[in-house]
């Protein structure tokens, strides 16, 4: 694990009067896979899209690579260096390839590297076959691998997952873990990933914050959160006591 | 007969392609903008929406006869004062539904083009493409609102024969005359008509779904 790549101060959100999340500082190393756990209704999409520059904080700064992100000027070519797959991806109403072409044609790149770059990311992820089917009628794994295809084609330095395989059977859950996994190890993407399946945390993550109720309890390497957590709220959502 | 269907397509249409090239803008506008600043403007619309026909065809009268302000212009009881009338009915729909159609989906799919690197215009431009076939709906919805218009298109166009008349123009002639059979013989020509353009812009919409 390298430098920090992302990292917050004294962030909050509020939804008219109603303060969803107050979170001070968080940090996201390069290379390294940092899950955000807590029940639902913690916050923890909000810090994701906040992450992502598409949400805008009440309070408080997102930092890349030590530098203040402005929301207003200057979002753009940040953002272009992040990518997120969301739970239930959107696709558009055109064909996988196109969907996949998206990311890099409003980047400005149409020439054949770039289509070879898209036929290349839909290799990877075992979807060169369905290449030309419209994404619409994709089932729900294929969708998400799109998803995951589209943003990775643009070689995101951090890639946001907002709980990618809760809606998956398990074999396309695998796979997208697999990828996730491989493009963190490999090439070296910050991968921030939001699950409440602690076995997938587990399983995937090098770091784990635990955000309770708009705020961050406690953060750690995985093993000792899971295993050793230090306030109360983390040990009962980790055994499973937290009803969400 | 072919004059008064010739005319009844050119009103219809040519009010049609009017609303469509100013709805369509200011419905995109309206469904990309924020409810807070542009709600008053909304309320009017759906006002509009239901848009009595023979109201609007007063309104015109009033603006187009001779005392009113665009008298100069000698536009009453031509068909430019019937284009003039169907455009005004025609307009809130298509603003109306464009509208609709873009908000029902503009959160998500920005969201999702942001997210991919789209600047705020691509992200706008993502979502009126995605909306294609709900604003071609939209247009459908205003065109099938035309066709069936008499109330205006009589006030302002006078059902001169040979010059105004076009299809419910003449039904309602006819069925006033006790020609029921002219009357029901011009209704299945107008929906005959009608089912021909439906068909084909339901088959552009179904290539555009597929």
């Amino acid at each position: 694990m390298s430098g920090i790549v992302l990292e917050t101060e004294g962030i909050t959100k509020h939804f008219g009067d109603r303060e969803v999340l107050r979170v001070d500082n968080l940090s996201f190393r390069q290379g390294c896979i940092h899950g955000i756990i807590g029940p639902s209704g913690s916050g923890k999409s909000t810090l994701l899209r906040i992450l992502n520059l598409i949400e805008k904080p009440s309070a408080g700064r997102v930092r890349f690579h030590g530098q203040n992100v402005s929301f207003n000027n200057g979002r753009l070519a940040v953002q272009r260096r992040m990518g997120m797959v969301s739970q239930k991806p959107v696709m558009f109403n055109t064909t996988v390839f196109e969907n996949v072409f998206y990311g890099l044609k409003v980047r400005g790149m149409r020439g054949s590297a770039a289509r070879s770059r898209v036929r290349s990311e839909l290799k990877t992820l075992g979807l060169e076959h369905l290449e030309k089917q419209p994404a619409q009628t994709l089932s729900g794994g294929e969708a998400q691998r799109v998803a995951l295809a589209r943003v990775l084609v643009t070689e995101p330095e951090v890639l946001f997952l907002d709980e990618p395989t809760s809606n998956l059977d398990p074999r396309n859950a695998a796979i997208i873990e697999e990828m996730v996994r491989s493009v963190s190890r490999h090439r070296g993407v910050s991968v921030v990933l939001v699950t409440h399946n602690i076995f997938q945390a587990r399983r995937l993550t090098d770091w784990l914050s635990f955000l309770y109720e708009g705020r961050l309890i406690e953060e750690g390497p995985t093993e000792e959160i899971l295993s050793n957590p230090r306030d109360e709220r983390t040990a009962s959502f980790v055994r499973g006591d937290t009803v969400y | 007969m072919m004059h008064i269907i010739w005319m009844s397509l050119f009103v219809s249409g040519l009010s049609i392609a009017l609303a469509a090239g100013l709805g369509i803008p200011l419905g995109t506008w309206l469904g990309l903008a924020s409810p807070r600043r542009t709600g008053w403007l909304i309320q009017i619309i759906y006002t509009l929406m239901g848009f009595p026909p023979v109201l609007a065809g007063l309104l015109i009268y009033l603006l187009l006869s001779s005392q009113g302000p665009f008298g100069v212009l000698n536009l009453l009881y031509t068909p430019w004062a019937m284009v003039i009338a169907q455009t005004v009915l025609a307009l809130p729909i298509v603003t109306g539904l464009t509208m609709v159609a873009l908000r029902s989906k503009s959160n998500e799919i920005r969201d999702t083009a942001i997210s991919l690197g789209a600047s705020s215009w691509q992200a706008a431009l993502t979502i009126i493409k995605e909306a294609r076939m709900a604003i071609l709906g939209a247009v459908v919805a205003g065109l099938g609102r035309l066709m069936a218009e008499v109330g205006a298109v009589m006030m302002v166009g006078g059902n001169i024969e040979g010059k105004t008349r076009v299809m419910t123009s003449a039904i309602v002639l006819e069925t006033r005359r006790g020609n029921f059979e002219m009357a029901i013989g011009l209704g299945i020509v107008l929906l005959t008509l009608a089912f021909i353009i439906n068909y084909v812009l339901y088959r552009i919409q179904g290539v555009g779904r597929n």
